[in-house]
């Protein structure tokens, strides 16, 4: 009779686990091995004749020329560490704009939202659901400047009194705010999103109680608010970090101009146009993503602690 | 009489002018700053995209005057006999449809399995596990790219084309289904499927009477959330596509500043109604479920908490 119990209960404590089985397999085959391949194909070697990758399976066989040079070419000043230095710079304004635009935002939903709560959210959210390339399809139509029509966004300065020659966004330093523009457009929904979570989580009774100690109400969000919103804040800006850097197609769509490149743009450039330069795309992605590493485990770190707290 | 009564007593006192020459003279009073700032950041966000939908109605060839209502762009993606017919944009716009449509029963059966097992499942190695599972949300889509193109083309042998885009967009939808299953696995708990269990239900009666039906509303708004992304998708759709495979937003790409009429936003606005609206369906569907619970907040609160 026990045995037959012991039986149920095994069949129990097994039975729900099993189902995770496909979903396992699916990521070991198509997520995690693909990683390795990334590797695989870095630290291999090509063929003579028609240039195509031989990747090195084995870890013992793995040759380091092709990553060392790729690495090399970064330190030194030149093409490629330019695509770096400019994806640096880019993030890190993108970033900040989205932080001075969005916070505001996300503060005036989450505190006064009232009534108008629900269609703000919905508004807000919206953009989050329209495609990408949709979203950049719009700008492109309102920044294209042809011979015989400037644009909505250059008539609409036009018609402003201190204008002057329509502007040609996609050349020149001004192409570097309109590549910024894209990035802000593109993936402010994203940061908005948990920084809203975030900031409608907090307490109000906290904000009460600061204001009844005698905190001015600007003291009370330096000290209160703000600091309570830091999570929010940091997830929102790696959530956008994280794309920004693997970004091609906002420079390409927004201005498609060589000067406005980021290092996307030279792994998508290796790996899909050039022959024979999948080592090096390969060796790129590599690079970029040690690099990146550090800021996605310092994040799902964080939202797992987050969840694990939900849940008691 | 309170001072708080005093202060509403004033404030319906002051007529509509007044109060629209209080909000002028104190801009920077803090909900009415934040009030504008914020519709500015909707209409900001907003009107590229209606302006782009309107020009897919444009009647001339450009993008950016208006120059009267008509259809003919839509026409240009179907109607052989039209003027402007594309023959390039119909294939984009099915195999977009294709490849959403296959991902969405594959991804929501493999992340439903996935989501009730990693919960389940106590034992060493879950909470690595439910780690790892995190990663495809936060990995750069470029890297996921990158690593399937470099594995189908060097060791699986895989023809890049709808098969790989398939197997692409799978692998990216999953952790989404994962994560709106768990947070209504959370919320059950584990008390049903252990009682039926305890009534001498087998472990699988118990999981397909009780514990999916009571899922049923998170697999359903899974299923629109996967097609909805699956839709989108641009960058494992390029990665893993070599010739006809096509998608609408590889197709804006590639044509966005170069061979562009309004044909492309008409398509482009398309794609968009559909995703627009399978996520719709998915928050309606939590709504429904959500009313019948009476948790007391809407579902697009729920849906902005619910985070990455």
């Amino acid at each position: 009779m026990t045995t037959a119990v012991g039986g149920v209960v095994g069949e129990r404590r097994w039975y729900y686990p099993a189902l995770a089985v496909p979903g396992v397999a699916w990521l070991l085959l198509l997520f995690i091995l693909p990683f390795y391949a990334i590797a695989a194909v870095a630290f291999g070697t090509r063929d003579l004749i028609f240039a195509l990758p031989i990747p090195a399976w084995n870890p013992l066989e793995w040759q380091f020329g092709t990553f060392r040079d790729t690495a090399a070419e970064l330190l030194a000043s030149g093409g490629l560490q330019a695509q770096f230095l400019r994806t640096l710079t880019y993030v890190i304004v993108a970033v900040a704009t989205c932080l001075v635009v969005g916070y505001p935002v996300a503060y005036y939903i989450a505190r006064y939202g009232g009534r108008m709560k629900v269609i703000l959210l919905t508004l807000m959210i919206a953009p989050f659901w329209m495609s990408y390339l949709m979203r950049m399809l719009a700008w492109v139509n309102l920044l294209a400047v042809k011979p015989d029509d400037p644009g909505l966004v250059n008539r609409l300065l036009m018609a402003t009194p201190f204008a002057g020659d329509p502007i040609n966004w996609s050349s020149g330093s001004v192409s570097n705010l309109t590549v910024i523009l894209g990035l802000v457009y593109g993936y402010i929904p994203f940061f908005i999103l948990p920084l809203y979570a975030a900031l409608d989580r907090i307490d109000r009774s906290q904000l009460e109680a600061s204001r009844d100690l005698g905190a001015s109400p600007a003291w009370t969000f330096w000290r209160v608010t703000l600091p309570l919103s830091k999570q929010g804040i940091l997830a929102g800006a790696v959530i956008i970090t994280l794309p920004m850097f693997g970004d091609y197609y906002t420079p390409n769509l927004m201005t498609a101009s060589p000067d406005n490149t980021m290092i996307g743009n030279a792994i998508d450039f290796a790996l899909q146009g050039g022959q024979g330069q999948q080592p090096k795309g390969a060796a790129l992605t590599l690079l970029l993503s040690a690099f990146i590493g550090a800021l996605m485990i310092y994040y799902l770190v964080s939202v797992s602690r987050a969840a694990k707290e939900a849940q008691r | 009489v309170t001072t708080a009564e005093v202060a509403l007593e004033r404030e319906r006192a002051i007529p509509r002018l007044g109060r629209l020459r209080s909000f002028f003279s104190n801009p920077w009073g803090k909900p009415r700053f934040l009030s504008v700032w914020t519709w500015l950041y909707i209409i900001w966000t907003i009107a590229p995209v209606v302006l782009a939908v309107q020009f897919s109605f444009n009647d001339g060839r450009s993008r950016s005057t208006f120059q009267g209502f008509s259809t003919q762009w839509y026409q240009a993606i179907w109607d052989e006999a039209s003027l402007n017919f594309d023959d390039t944009l119909l294939p984009a716009l099915t195999q977009s449809l294709k490849l959403a449509l296959l991902t969405m029963p594959i991804a929501t059966t493999l992340g439903v399995g996935l989501a009730i097992g990693l919960a389940r499942w106590r034992g060493r190695g879950s909470g690595a596990a439910n780690f790892l599972m995190l990663f495809p949300l936060v990995t750069p889509e470029i890297v996921m790219g990158a690593s399937m193109f470099l594995i189908f083309s060097n060791l699986y042998h895989l023809r890049l084309g709808t098969t790989a885009q398939l197997l692409g967009h799978v692998t990216f939808s999953l952790s989404y289904v994962v994560i709106v299953t768990r947070g209504r696995l959370f919320a059950i708990g584990r008390d049903y499927e252990e009682a039926a269990m305890d009534l001498g239900a087998s472990p699988a009666g118990a999981l397909r009477r009780v514990l999916l039906p009571l899922l049923a509303p998170a697999i359903l708004s899974s299923f629109f959330i996967v097609f909805a992304i699956s839709i989108d998708d641009f960058v494992i759709s390029q990665f893993l596509c070599a010739q006809d495979c096509t998608t609408i937003p590889i197709k804006i790409y590639s044509a966005a500043r170069n061979a562009g009429n309004p044909s492309l936003n008409a398509i482009a606005t398309i794609m968009m109604m559909l995703s627009l609206l399978s996520i719709t369906v998915a928050v309606l569907i939590l709504r429904w479920f959500n009313r019948r619970q009476s948790t007391g907040r809407s579902a697009v609160e729920d849906f902005a908490r619910f985070e990455i």
